[in-house]
């Protein structure tokens, strides 16, 4: 029973084997309206198989999924497109949902990319490829978004415009995201609860409990850990016995 | 106007080029010439069916294409065997028990030539029905399942996550496949059935930049090399299937100078 309509997708104790291997078990997680969850770990420490248990990609798992919408965008991590298909990035727009024209010029503009609308979807760079695909997921306006990894490829400035691009559009949208990330410093500014996975959930929270947790200074190492506790005390203001902000 | 053998072969040609030009896009895009072969090479199997019970050649066809799809789809489950492997297995064991069937069914005398290459004598009014009703009906099941089956050539898990269903939406172009196979085998013969769907798919493809359009391009392909393919067999008396392949080929080499023109001009 959904006690909490806010609730998309609810993972429970969820794991999934592949030829008598574990990827990744007993995931319990929760992502709701508007709200960003984010999962961390080590390369092989099972993101993308958690985010695909979330999507019901993997069909026997152990645990369950409850899932309460059908509105769902995703930014898979890996994609290679046959080039025996010919398809333009307007083509790819309307691959799994029709929009019109005007949703999908707006977002195509906010990634960056309206420019590319009528080239041929091979002919682009990785960055401008993984741009795309972000205005594909969000053009449909998804209640849920997936995103594995979204800005791989992007370049540093980009990076940071798209993940704050990302963060507008789960308030605007008010869709629940659930994010795979290497980025600690998005992590930190942008995430309302922060899942470490190695295997198995080693700890989760709000970032800053994340950060000071032992597992995580164990797996990342200390230096990850003061990325995120430095970056909470980083204001540019403070504030006054009174109440009162002063800049500083 | 159907008494002429050559109208009732036209017609016949171009309702299969209007289903071979969509569905031989799908089978350029997902790799799977080499299963429409196996299912046409199963076809021989259902003829001779056909003969033995007195049944419509081309729905015998599509039941036995069927179950070699079937067949296939369970072999691959449970064997560690590769795909090109199990495809090869079927297509010629399939074809070996049809020709050794038909030394059996002494009775009946067979065209055999007729059944691998394709008779335009052969097209009855009745076959026309099948052809163009079969035909519709493809066409109409491709339409519905365009979007799923589309999303899934590109990507499967982008459709699988995105709720399009993509496991039903193949299972379905496994029968329209099976069905093609079916309507099309008196005219082109099942030797050269792929062909068919393969060769004006790859003509567009060198001309087209986007989906539809290569969908487009192809069936009017097909429908060139229909006429064209007919036309020179009344002429030079060859059989209907290799003329109108043939005039296929000659389209797709005559694309290949477009793409020529494209690549000087990105220089």
């Amino acid at each position: 029973m959904n006690f909490n309509n806010n609730i998309l997708v609810k993972l429970n104790n969820a794991g999934f084997r592949q030829s008598e291997k574990w990827l990744v078990e007993g995931v319990s997680l929760t992502v709701e309206k508007g709200k960003i969850v984010t999962l961390i770990g080590p390369n092989g420490s099972g993101k993308s198989t958690t985010a695909k248990i979330a999507l019901g990609i993997y069909k026997n798992i152990e645990g369950t999924v409850e899932k309460y919408t059908t509105k769902v965008g995703y930014v898979p991590q890996k994609i290679s497109i046959d080039w025996t298909l010919p398809i333009r990035v307007y083509d790819f727009m309307l691959l799994t949902e029709t929009i019109d024209d005007s949703a999908i010029d707006e977002a195509l503009s906010l990634t960056g990319v309206i420019h590319l609308k009528n080239k041929n979807l091979g002919s682009l760079s990785g960055g401008e490829f993984q741009r795309v695909l972000i205005a594909r997921a969000i053009s449909k306006k998804p209640e849920l978004l997936v995103l594995d990894e979204p800005v791989q490829g992007v370049d540093y400035t980009g990076e940071i415009a798209l993940y704050e691009l990302i963060k507008k559009i789960s308030d605007t949208l008010n869709c629940g995201i659930l994010l795979i990330s290497h980025d600690l410093h998005m992590v930190m500014t942008a995430t309302d609860h922060v899942v470490c996975l190695n295997g198995h959930v080693c700890c989760s929270g709000s970032p800053l409990d994340v950060a000071k947790n032992n597992e995580y200074k164990a797996l990342f190492g200390e230096k990850a850990s003061q990325i995120l506790t430095t970056y909470e005390h980083k204001h540019d203001h403070v504030h006054s016995d009174e109440g009162e902000i002063k800049k500083n | 106007m159907f008494d002429d053998f050559f109208i009732r072969a036209l017609v016949a040609g171009i309702g299969i080029a209007f289903v071979t030009g969509p569905l031989g896009c799908f089978v350029v895009w997902r790799r799977l010439s080499y299963f429409g072969d196996t299912l046409a090479h199963s076809a021989l199997l259902g003829v001779t069916m056909a003969y033995t019970f007195d049944l419509n050649i081309a729905i015998s066809v599509f039941l036995i294409s069927s179950v070699i799809a079937l067949i296939l789809i369970q072999l691959q489950k449970k064997t560690n065997l590769p795909g090109d492997a199990l495809l090869g297995l079927l297509a010629h064991s399939s074809l070996a028990v049809g020709l050794v069937v038909i030394g059996f069914l002494t009775f009946i005398r067979f065209d055999i030539m007729g059944l691998l290459f394709g008779d335009i004598l052969a097209v009855t009014t009745d076959d026309l029905l099948v052809i163009w009703t079969g035909g519709a009906l493809i066409l109409i099941v491709l339409k519905l399942i365009w979007k799923p089956l589309l999303a899934s050539t590109v990507n499967y898990e982008l459709a699988e996550a995105e709720g399009l269903n993509p496991d039903r939406a193949k299972a379905i172009f496994t029968i329209l496949m099976a069905a093609v196979i079916a309507i099309s085998i008196k005219m082109v013969g099942l030797l050269l059935i792929t062909g068919m769907l393969i060769i004006p798919a790859a003509m567009a493809r060198n001309i087209s930049d986007s989906p539809q359009k290569m969908v487009l391009f192809s069936i009017i392909g097909g429908l060139l090399s229909v006429i064209l393919g007919l036309y020179s067999s009344l002429e030079f008396n060859t059989s209907s299937g290799p003329s109108i392949i043939a005039a296929a080929l000659i389209l797709f080499i005559l694309s290949l100078f477009k793409i020529k023109q494209s690549i000087k001009l990105k220089n």
